[in-house]
Protein backbone atom coordinates (compact mmCIF):
# COMPACT_ATOMS: atom_id res chain seq x y z
CA UNK A 1 0.00 0.00 0.00
CA UNK A 2 2.86 2.38 1.15
CA UNK A 3 5.09 1.13 -1.74
CA UNK A 4 3.84 3.57 -4.47
CA UNK A 5 4.27 6.64 -1.99
CA UNK A 6 6.54 9.63 -2.60
CA UNK A 7 8.00 10.83 0.68
CA UNK A 8 10.42 12.31 -1.13
CA UNK A 9 7.36 15.26 -2.06
CA UNK A 10 7.72 16.52 1.44
CA UNK A 11 11.21 16.76 1.80
CA UNK A 12 11.42 19.09 -1.52
CA UNK A 13 8.75 21.24 -0.61
CA UNK A 14 10.20 20.97 2.94
CA UNK A 15 10.92 24.82 3.31
CA UNK A 16 7.92 26.25 1.62
CA UNK A 17 5.56 24.28 3.94
CA UNK A 18 7.24 25.40 7.17
CA UNK A 19 8.92 28.46 6.39
CA UNK A 20 6.03 29.92 4.57
CA UNK A 21 3.14 28.17 5.51
CA UNK A 22 3.62 27.17 8.92
CA UNK A 23 5.26 30.90 9.68
CA UNK A 24 1.97 32.30 8.49
CA UNK A 25 -0.17 29.51 10.71
CA UNK A 26 1.30 30.09 13.60
CA UNK A 27 1.99 33.79 13.45
CA UNK A 28 -2.00 34.13 12.64
CA UNK A 29 -2.70 31.98 15.70
CA UNK A 30 -0.22 33.87 18.06
CA UNK A 31 -1.53 37.60 16.53
CA UNK A 32 -5.29 36.10 17.11
CA UNK A 33 -5.29 34.79 20.28
CA UNK A 34 -3.70 38.13 21.37
CA UNK A 35 -6.49 40.30 19.44
CA UNK A 36 -9.32 38.13 20.92
CA UNK A 37 -8.21 37.99 23.98
CA UNK A 38 -7.57 41.98 24.66
CA UNK A 39 -10.70 42.38 22.93
CA UNK A 40 -12.64 39.58 24.33
CA UNK A 41 -11.80 40.94 27.12
CA UNK A 42 -12.83 44.39 26.70
CA UNK A 43 -16.54 42.37 25.78
CA UNK A 44 -16.89 40.60 28.31
CA UNK A 45 -16.31 43.81 30.73
CA UNK A 46 -18.67 45.24 28.86
CA UNK A 47 -21.28 42.85 29.58
CA UNK A 48 -20.20 43.00 33.47
CA UNK A 49 -20.04 46.77 33.44
CA UNK A 50 -23.87 47.42 34.52
CA UNK A 51 -24.80 49.61 31.67
CA UNK A 52 -27.72 47.90 30.31
CA UNK A 53 -26.84 48.82 26.89
CA UNK A 54 -24.08 48.09 26.82
CA UNK A 55 -24.32 45.27 27.90
CA UNK A 56 -26.73 44.05 25.54
CA UNK A 57 -25.04 45.23 22.40
CA UNK A 58 -22.04 43.38 23.39
CA UNK A 59 -24.29 40.04 24.31
CA UNK A 60 -25.91 40.75 20.82
CA UNK A 61 -22.27 40.45 18.98
CA UNK A 62 -21.01 37.23 21.22
CA UNK A 63 -24.50 35.38 20.39
CA UNK A 64 -24.23 36.31 16.57
CA UNK A 65 -20.91 35.56 16.31
CA UNK A 66 -21.71 32.39 18.49
CA UNK A 67 -24.22 31.18 15.73
CA UNK A 68 -22.15 31.76 12.56
CA UNK A 69 -20.16 28.69 11.35
CA UNK A 70 -16.44 30.20 10.87
CA UNK A 71 -16.46 29.51 7.40
CA UNK A 72 -19.04 32.30 6.74
CA UNK A 73 -17.50 34.53 9.08
CA UNK A 74 -14.32 34.56 6.60
CA UNK A 75 -16.01 35.36 3.85
CA UNK A 76 -18.10 37.60 5.43
CA UNK A 77 -14.73 40.09 6.76
CA UNK A 78 -13.31 39.00 2.97
CA UNK A 79 -15.31 41.47 1.71
CA UNK A 80 -16.20 43.51 4.29
CA UNK A 81 -12.70 44.34 5.44
CA UNK A 82 -12.27 46.68 2.01
CA UNK A 83 -15.20 48.79 3.24
CA UNK A 84 -14.36 49.25 6.94
CA UNK A 85 -10.77 50.06 5.87
CA UNK A 86 -11.85 52.82 3.44
CA UNK A 87 -14.67 54.07 6.52
CA UNK A 88 -11.43 53.99 8.53
CA UNK A 89 -9.33 56.05 6.33
CA UNK A 90 -12.12 57.65 4.23
CA UNK A 91 -11.15 57.02 1.35
CA UNK A 92 -13.05 57.13 -1.75
CA UNK A 93 -12.80 53.52 -2.82
CA UNK A 94 -12.50 50.27 -1.08
CA UNK A 95 -9.17 49.73 0.13
CA UNK A 96 -7.25 46.42 -1.15
CA UNK A 97 -6.46 44.55 1.78
CA UNK A 98 -3.73 41.49 1.89
CA UNK A 99 -4.78 37.84 2.38
CA UNK A 100 -3.04 38.04 5.94
CA UNK A 101 -4.60 41.42 7.22
CA UNK A 102 -8.00 40.07 5.95
CA UNK A 103 -7.87 36.73 7.83
CA UNK A 104 -6.50 38.57 10.87
CA UNK A 105 -9.13 40.81 11.44
CA UNK A 106 -11.91 37.51 10.80
CA UNK A 107 -9.90 35.43 13.70
CA UNK A 108 -9.54 38.28 15.98
CA UNK A 109 -13.26 39.35 15.83
CA UNK A 110 -14.68 35.73 15.61
CA UNK A 111 -11.67 34.65 18.66
CA UNK A 112 -13.49 37.52 20.86
CA UNK A 113 -16.75 36.41 21.22
CA UNK A 114 -15.11 32.70 22.36
CA UNK A 115 -12.72 34.65 24.66
CA UNK A 116 -15.16 36.83 25.96
CA UNK A 117 -17.29 34.26 27.29
CA UNK A 118 -14.08 32.40 28.62
CA UNK A 119 -12.86 35.96 30.75
CA UNK A 120 -16.71 36.32 31.52
CA UNK A 121 -16.52 33.19 33.54
CA UNK A 122 -13.40 34.00 35.00
CA UNK A 123 -14.16 37.60 36.27
CA UNK A 124 -16.86 35.64 37.41
CA UNK A 125 -15.74 33.18 39.51
CA UNK A 126 -13.47 35.89 41.60
CA UNK A 127 -14.97 36.20 45.18
CA UNK A 128 -17.03 39.43 45.65
CA UNK A 129 -14.95 40.14 48.42
CA UNK A 130 -12.09 40.72 45.97
CA UNK A 131 -13.35 44.02 44.50
CA UNK A 132 -15.22 45.20 47.60
CA UNK A 133 -11.49 45.29 49.31
CA UNK A 134 -10.31 46.38 46.48
CA UNK A 135 -12.47 49.52 46.82
CA UNK A 136 -12.30 49.68 50.56
CA UNK A 137 -8.65 50.46 49.91
CA UNK A 138 -9.74 53.37 47.61
CA UNK A 139 -8.75 51.89 44.16
CA UNK A 140 -10.74 53.37 41.26
CA UNK A 141 -12.42 50.93 38.92
CA UNK A 142 -9.61 50.82 36.35
CA UNK A 143 -7.77 50.05 39.35
CA UNK A 144 -9.66 47.42 40.56
CA UNK A 145 -9.87 45.60 37.15
CA UNK A 146 -6.18 46.25 36.35
CA UNK A 147 -4.87 45.41 39.68
CA UNK A 148 -6.85 42.89 41.29
CA UNK A 149 -9.54 41.11 39.37
CA UNK A 150 -8.51 40.73 35.87
CA UNK A 151 -4.72 39.56 36.90
CA UNK A 152 -6.59 36.22 38.82
CA UNK A 153 -9.23 35.87 36.05
CA UNK A 154 -6.63 35.42 33.50
CA UNK A 155 -4.63 33.21 35.68
CA UNK A 156 -7.61 30.94 36.78
CA UNK A 157 -8.48 30.73 33.14
CA UNK A 158 -5.10 30.28 31.49
CA UNK A 159 -5.88 26.48 30.89
CA UNK A 160 -8.93 27.17 29.03
CA UNK A 161 -7.70 30.35 27.08
CA UNK A 162 -4.77 27.71 26.09
CA UNK A 163 -7.16 25.59 24.91
CA UNK A 164 -9.24 27.81 23.40
CA UNK A 165 -6.23 28.90 21.33
CA UNK A 166 -5.64 25.11 20.14
CA UNK A 167 -9.03 24.95 18.59
CA UNK A 168 -7.62 28.35 16.96
CA UNK A 169 -4.68 26.90 15.70
CA UNK A 170 -6.95 24.19 14.20
CA UNK A 171 -9.63 26.53 12.91
CA UNK A 172 -7.06 29.01 11.16
CA UNK A 173 -6.90 26.38 8.55
CA UNK A 174 -10.29 27.30 7.13
CA UNK A 175 -8.58 30.42 5.81
CA UNK A 176 -8.16 27.54 2.75
CA UNK A 177 -11.70 28.53 1.74
CA UNK A 178 -9.49 31.83 0.73
CA UNK A 179 -7.06 29.81 -1.22
CA UNK A 180 -4.53 31.54 1.37
CA UNK A 181 -1.15 29.34 1.50
CA UNK A 182 -1.16 28.81 5.67
CA UNK A 183 -0.01 25.16 6.27
CA UNK A 184 -2.52 23.29 4.85
CA UNK A 185 -3.05 25.69 1.92
CA UNK A 186 0.73 25.10 1.13
CA UNK A 187 0.69 21.30 1.40
CA UNK A 188 -2.44 21.25 -0.95
CA UNK A 189 -0.80 23.80 -3.30
CA UNK A 190 2.45 21.16 -3.50
CA UNK A 191 -0.43 18.27 -3.53
CA UNK A 192 -1.86 19.08 -6.24
CA UNK A 193 1.01 20.65 -8.08
CA UNK A 194 2.63 17.24 -8.10
CA UNK A 195 -0.42 15.10 -8.03
CA UNK A 196 0.51 13.77 -4.29
CA UNK A 197 -2.96 14.60 -2.85
CA UNK A 198 -2.07 11.11 -0.37
CA UNK A 199 1.23 11.80 0.89
CA UNK A 200 0.73 15.74 1.28
CA UNK A 201 -2.72 15.27 3.11
CA UNK A 202 -1.12 12.94 5.31
CA UNK A 203 1.76 14.49 6.70
CA UNK A 204 -0.24 17.43 7.07
CA UNK A 205 -2.60 15.89 9.33
CA UNK A 206 0.41 14.07 11.18
CA UNK A 207 1.78 17.59 11.86
CA UNK A 208 -1.30 19.91 13.31
CA UNK A 209 -2.04 15.94 15.10
CA UNK A 210 1.59 16.24 16.67
CA UNK A 211 1.90 20.08 17.65
CA UNK A 212 -1.83 19.87 18.98
CA UNK A 213 -1.36 16.83 21.06
CA UNK A 214 1.85 18.07 22.26
CA UNK A 215 0.15 21.76 23.34
CA UNK A 216 -2.34 20.30 24.80
CA UNK A 217 -0.60 17.82 26.84
CA UNK A 218 1.42 21.34 27.99
CA UNK A 219 -1.47 22.95 28.91
CA UNK A 220 -2.45 19.39 30.85
CA UNK A 221 0.35 20.32 33.16
CA UNK A 222 -0.17 23.44 33.56
CA UNK A 223 -3.61 23.08 34.42
CA UNK A 224 -2.02 20.58 37.34
CA UNK A 225 0.25 23.33 38.91
CA UNK A 226 -2.29 25.83 38.95
CA UNK A 227 -4.66 23.38 40.76
CA UNK A 228 -2.53 22.94 43.25
CA UNK A 229 -1.60 26.50 43.70
CA UNK A 230 -4.95 27.58 43.90
CA UNK B 1 -19.60 53.99 0.36
CA UNK B 2 -20.02 52.52 -3.69
CA UNK B 3 -21.83 49.08 -3.07
CA UNK B 4 -25.35 48.98 -4.55
CA UNK B 5 -27.76 47.66 -2.30
CA UNK B 6 -30.37 45.27 -4.03
CA UNK B 7 -32.61 43.80 -1.59
CA UNK B 8 -34.81 42.50 -3.94
CA UNK B 9 -32.22 40.49 -5.65
CA UNK B 10 -33.56 37.31 -3.61
CA UNK B 11 -36.71 37.32 -5.76
CA UNK B 12 -34.83 37.83 -8.92
CA UNK B 13 -34.35 34.44 -10.76
CA UNK B 14 -31.18 32.49 -10.67
CA UNK B 15 -29.39 31.11 -13.50
CA UNK B 16 -28.76 27.77 -12.16
CA UNK B 17 -32.66 27.30 -13.73
CA UNK B 18 -34.37 26.54 -9.94
CA UNK B 19 -36.12 29.54 -9.52
CA UNK B 20 -34.76 32.52 -7.36
CA UNK B 21 -32.33 32.95 -5.29
CA UNK B 22 -33.97 32.57 -2.10
CA UNK B 23 -35.06 29.41 -2.87
CA UNK B 24 -31.20 28.62 -3.62
CA UNK B 25 -30.67 29.79 -0.01
CA UNK B 26 -33.50 27.88 1.06
CA UNK B 27 -32.19 24.33 -0.58
CA UNK B 28 -28.70 25.23 0.63
CA UNK B 29 -30.53 25.47 3.90
CA UNK B 30 -32.23 21.86 3.85
CA UNK B 31 -29.30 20.04 2.91
CA UNK B 32 -27.32 21.91 6.16
CA UNK B 33 -30.21 20.53 7.91
CA UNK B 34 -29.90 16.77 6.12
CA UNK B 35 -25.84 16.64 7.32
CA UNK B 36 -26.06 17.92 10.38
CA UNK B 37 -28.68 15.29 11.41
CA UNK B 38 -26.87 12.46 9.64
CA UNK B 39 -23.56 13.51 10.97
CA UNK B 40 -25.55 13.79 14.58
CA UNK B 41 -26.63 10.65 14.71
CA UNK B 42 -23.13 9.10 14.07
CA UNK B 43 -21.47 11.56 16.76
CA UNK B 44 -24.48 10.11 19.25
CA UNK B 45 -24.21 6.51 18.58
CA UNK B 46 -20.17 6.81 18.19
CA UNK B 47 -19.72 9.46 20.93
CA UNK B 48 -21.88 7.42 23.46
CA UNK B 49 -19.90 4.25 23.32
CA UNK B 50 -16.64 5.98 23.54
CA UNK B 51 -17.54 7.96 25.87
CA UNK B 52 -19.19 4.71 28.03
CA UNK B 53 -15.58 2.99 27.31
CA UNK B 54 -13.49 5.83 28.62
CA UNK B 55 -15.36 5.44 32.28
CA UNK B 56 -15.14 1.05 32.42
CA UNK B 57 -13.10 -0.19 35.06
CA UNK B 58 -10.92 -2.03 31.81
CA UNK B 59 -7.80 -0.42 31.60
CA UNK B 60 -7.43 -1.59 27.48
CA UNK B 61 -10.78 0.06 27.17
CA UNK B 62 -10.20 3.51 28.76
CA UNK B 63 -7.28 3.90 26.91
CA UNK B 64 -9.03 2.66 23.63
CA UNK B 65 -11.02 5.33 24.31
CA UNK B 66 -8.95 8.27 25.09
CA UNK B 67 -6.67 7.11 21.59
CA UNK B 68 -10.21 7.85 19.85
CA UNK B 69 -10.83 10.70 21.50
CA UNK B 70 -7.64 12.38 21.05
CA UNK B 71 -7.36 10.93 17.32
CA UNK B 72 -10.44 13.05 16.29
CA UNK B 73 -9.81 15.74 18.66
CA UNK B 74 -6.09 17.10 17.82
CA UNK B 75 -6.87 17.19 13.77
CA UNK B 76 -8.33 20.58 12.58
CA UNK B 77 -11.63 19.01 10.61
CA UNK B 78 -10.83 20.24 7.30
CA UNK B 79 -7.90 17.94 7.34
CA UNK B 80 -9.92 14.62 8.59
CA UNK B 81 -12.53 15.46 5.80
CA UNK B 82 -10.00 15.90 3.04
CA UNK B 83 -8.41 12.89 4.50
CA UNK B 84 -11.86 10.81 3.69
CA UNK B 85 -12.45 12.43 0.93
CA UNK B 86 -9.04 12.61 -0.98
CA UNK B 87 -6.63 9.96 1.05
CA UNK B 88 -9.16 7.49 1.63
CA UNK B 89 -10.01 5.85 -1.95
CA UNK B 90 -6.35 5.88 -2.53
CA UNK B 91 -5.15 3.65 0.30
CA UNK B 92 -7.99 1.07 0.06
CA UNK B 93 -7.36 -1.65 -2.70
CA UNK B 94 -7.83 -0.23 -6.37
CA UNK B 95 -11.68 -1.82 -6.88
CA UNK B 96 -13.27 -0.61 -3.95
CA UNK B 97 -11.53 2.76 -3.93
CA UNK B 98 -12.64 3.30 -7.99
CA UNK B 99 -16.65 2.19 -6.22
CA UNK B 100 -15.76 4.42 -3.58
CA UNK B 101 -14.71 7.88 -5.66
CA UNK B 102 -18.16 6.83 -7.81
CA UNK B 103 -20.43 7.01 -5.11
CA UNK B 104 -23.55 9.86 -6.22
CA UNK B 105 -23.53 12.28 -3.30
CA UNK B 106 -20.37 11.49 -2.42
CA UNK B 107 -19.58 14.74 -0.58
CA UNK B 108 -22.53 14.47 1.64
CA UNK B 109 -21.58 10.97 2.23
CA UNK B 110 -18.28 12.07 3.31
CA UNK B 111 -19.01 15.23 5.43
CA UNK B 112 -22.17 12.99 7.07
CA UNK B 113 -19.43 10.88 8.20
CA UNK B 114 -16.53 13.06 8.67
CA UNK B 115 -18.57 15.54 10.30
CA UNK B 116 -19.96 12.89 12.76
CA UNK B 117 -16.66 11.33 13.91
CA UNK B 118 -15.15 14.45 14.38
CA UNK B 119 -18.28 15.29 16.46
CA UNK B 120 -18.28 12.14 18.19
CA UNK B 121 -14.86 12.64 19.96
CA UNK B 122 -16.73 15.55 21.48
CA UNK B 123 -19.88 13.82 22.62
CA UNK B 124 -17.46 11.22 24.39
CA UNK B 125 -15.90 13.96 26.40
CA UNK B 126 -19.33 15.47 27.41
CA UNK B 127 -20.75 11.66 28.09
CA UNK B 128 -17.72 10.63 30.16
CA UNK B 129 -18.30 14.28 32.08
CA UNK B 130 -21.84 13.30 32.57
CA UNK B 131 -21.08 10.03 34.25
CA UNK B 132 -18.22 11.10 35.93
CA UNK B 133 -20.47 13.36 37.60
CA UNK B 134 -22.48 10.80 39.23
CA UNK B 135 -22.05 10.35 43.05
CA UNK B 136 -20.90 7.08 43.07
CA UNK B 137 -23.29 6.02 45.32
CA UNK B 138 -25.30 5.52 42.02
CA UNK B 139 -22.91 3.05 40.87
CA UNK B 140 -22.32 1.02 44.34
CA UNK B 141 -26.39 1.00 44.70
CA UNK B 142 -26.10 -0.66 41.15
CA UNK B 143 -23.84 -3.14 41.84
CA UNK B 144 -25.06 -4.06 45.26
CA UNK B 145 -28.58 -4.78 43.89
CA UNK B 146 -26.89 -7.61 41.43
CA UNK B 147 -26.67 -5.81 38.35
CA UNK B 148 -24.02 -6.47 36.21
CA UNK B 149 -21.59 -3.44 34.73
CA UNK B 150 -24.21 -3.41 31.72
CA UNK B 151 -27.76 -3.80 33.18
CA UNK B 152 -25.98 -0.82 35.80
CA UNK B 153 -25.01 1.39 32.42
CA UNK B 154 -28.26 0.75 30.92
CA UNK B 155 -30.90 1.53 33.81
CA UNK B 156 -28.77 3.37 36.26
CA UNK B 157 -26.01 5.60 34.74
CA UNK B 158 -26.80 6.47 31.34
CA UNK B 159 -30.38 7.83 31.95
CA UNK B 160 -29.11 9.81 34.65
CA UNK B 161 -25.97 10.72 32.67
CA UNK B 162 -27.62 11.74 29.98
CA UNK B 163 -30.17 14.02 31.27
CA UNK B 164 -27.07 16.04 33.01
CA UNK B 165 -25.52 16.69 29.90
CA UNK B 166 -28.15 17.81 27.61
CA UNK B 167 -27.53 21.74 28.06
CA UNK B 168 -23.46 20.53 26.32
CA UNK B 169 -25.36 17.99 24.03
CA UNK B 170 -27.17 21.48 22.56
CA UNK B 171 -24.17 23.17 22.04
CA UNK B 172 -22.25 20.36 20.53
CA UNK B 173 -25.33 20.03 17.92
CA UNK B 174 -25.22 23.77 17.46
CA UNK B 175 -21.31 23.13 16.23
CA UNK B 176 -22.58 19.87 14.50
CA UNK B 177 -24.81 22.46 12.27
CA UNK B 178 -21.90 24.87 11.82
CA UNK B 179 -19.72 22.51 11.22
CA UNK B 180 -21.40 21.32 7.96
CA UNK B 181 -20.22 24.60 6.36
CA UNK B 182 -16.93 23.33 6.44
CA UNK B 183 -17.50 20.39 4.03
CA UNK B 184 -17.94 23.76 1.34
CA UNK B 185 -14.30 22.49 0.78
CA UNK B 186 -15.05 19.05 -0.66
CA UNK B 187 -17.51 20.14 -3.00
CA UNK B 188 -20.95 20.20 -0.63
CA UNK B 189 -23.16 23.18 -2.12
CA UNK B 190 -24.91 23.83 1.96
CA UNK B 191 -25.95 26.92 3.30
CA UNK B 192 -22.82 29.02 2.91
CA UNK B 193 -22.17 27.35 -0.31
CA UNK B 194 -25.11 28.50 -1.60
CA UNK B 195 -24.92 32.01 -0.44
CA UNK B 196 -20.98 31.87 -1.92
CA UNK B 197 -22.96 30.75 -5.54
CA UNK B 198 -25.41 33.40 -5.08
CA UNK B 199 -22.79 36.15 -4.78
CA UNK B 200 -20.84 34.63 -7.41
CA UNK B 201 -23.78 34.68 -9.70
CA UNK B 202 -25.87 38.01 -8.61
CA UNK B 203 -22.37 39.77 -7.36
CA UNK B 204 -24.40 41.00 -4.54
CA UNK B 205 -22.07 40.11 -1.93
CA UNK B 206 -23.49 41.47 1.48
CA UNK B 207 -27.15 41.02 0.69
CA UNK B 208 -26.52 37.12 -0.15
CA UNK B 209 -24.23 36.71 3.06
CA UNK B 210 -27.15 38.34 4.60
CA UNK B 211 -29.57 36.06 4.24
CA UNK B 212 -27.03 32.95 4.90
CA UNK B 213 -26.79 34.91 8.22
CA UNK B 214 -30.61 35.55 8.97
CA UNK B 215 -30.91 31.48 7.97
CA UNK B 216 -28.28 30.16 10.33
CA UNK B 217 -30.01 32.57 13.34
CA UNK B 218 -32.70 31.17 12.66
CA UNK B 219 -31.67 27.77 12.52
CA UNK B 220 -29.89 28.24 15.82
CA UNK B 221 -33.01 29.70 17.40
CA UNK B 222 -35.22 27.07 16.36
CA UNK B 223 -32.77 24.51 18.02
CA UNK B 224 -32.05 26.25 21.05
CA UNK B 225 -36.11 26.59 22.10
CA UNK B 226 -36.56 22.91 20.39
CA UNK B 227 -34.08 21.52 23.27
CA UNK B 228 -35.43 23.86 25.96
CA UNK B 229 -38.65 22.47 25.86
CA UNK B 230 -37.02 18.91 25.90
CA UNK B 231 -34.06 19.27 28.27
CA UNK B 232 -36.81 20.56 30.63
CA UNK B 233 -39.11 17.52 29.83
CA UNK B 234 -35.98 14.94 30.51
CA UNK B 235 -34.75 16.91 33.57
CA UNK B 236 -34.51 14.96 36.81
CA UNK B 237 -36.44 15.70 39.89
CA UNK B 238 -34.98 16.88 42.44
CA UNK B 239 -31.83 18.53 40.58
CA UNK B 240 -31.03 22.04 39.50
CA UNK B 241 -33.97 22.51 36.74
CA UNK B 242 -35.23 19.87 37.26
CA UNK B 243 -39.83 19.97 38.49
Amino acid sequence: MFASFDFDVIRRSFGYLFLDGMTFTLTLTGLAALGGLIFGTLIALMRLSGFKLLGRIAGLYVDLMRSLPLVLVIFWFYFLVPYIGQWVTGSSRPIQVGAFTSSLVTFIMFEAAYFSEIMRAGIQSISKGQPAAAQALGLTYRQTMRYVVLPQAFRNMLPVLLTQTIVLFQDTSLVYVLSIPDFLGAASKVAQRDGRLVEMYLFAAAVYFIISCLASFGVRRLQARIAFVH
Amino acid sequence: MNYHWNWRIFWEPAPNGTGNYLDMLLSGLVLTIETAICAWIIALAFGAVVGVMRTLPSKTASSVGFAYVEFFRNMPLLVQLFIWFFVLPELLPHGSGLWLKQIPNAPFYTAAIGIGLFMSARVAEQTRAGINSLPRGQKLAATALGLTTAQAYRYVLLPMAFRIIMPPLTSEFLSTIKNTSVAITIGLIELTGEARAMQEFSFQVFEAFTGATVLYLLINVVVVIAMRFLERALAVPGYIGGK
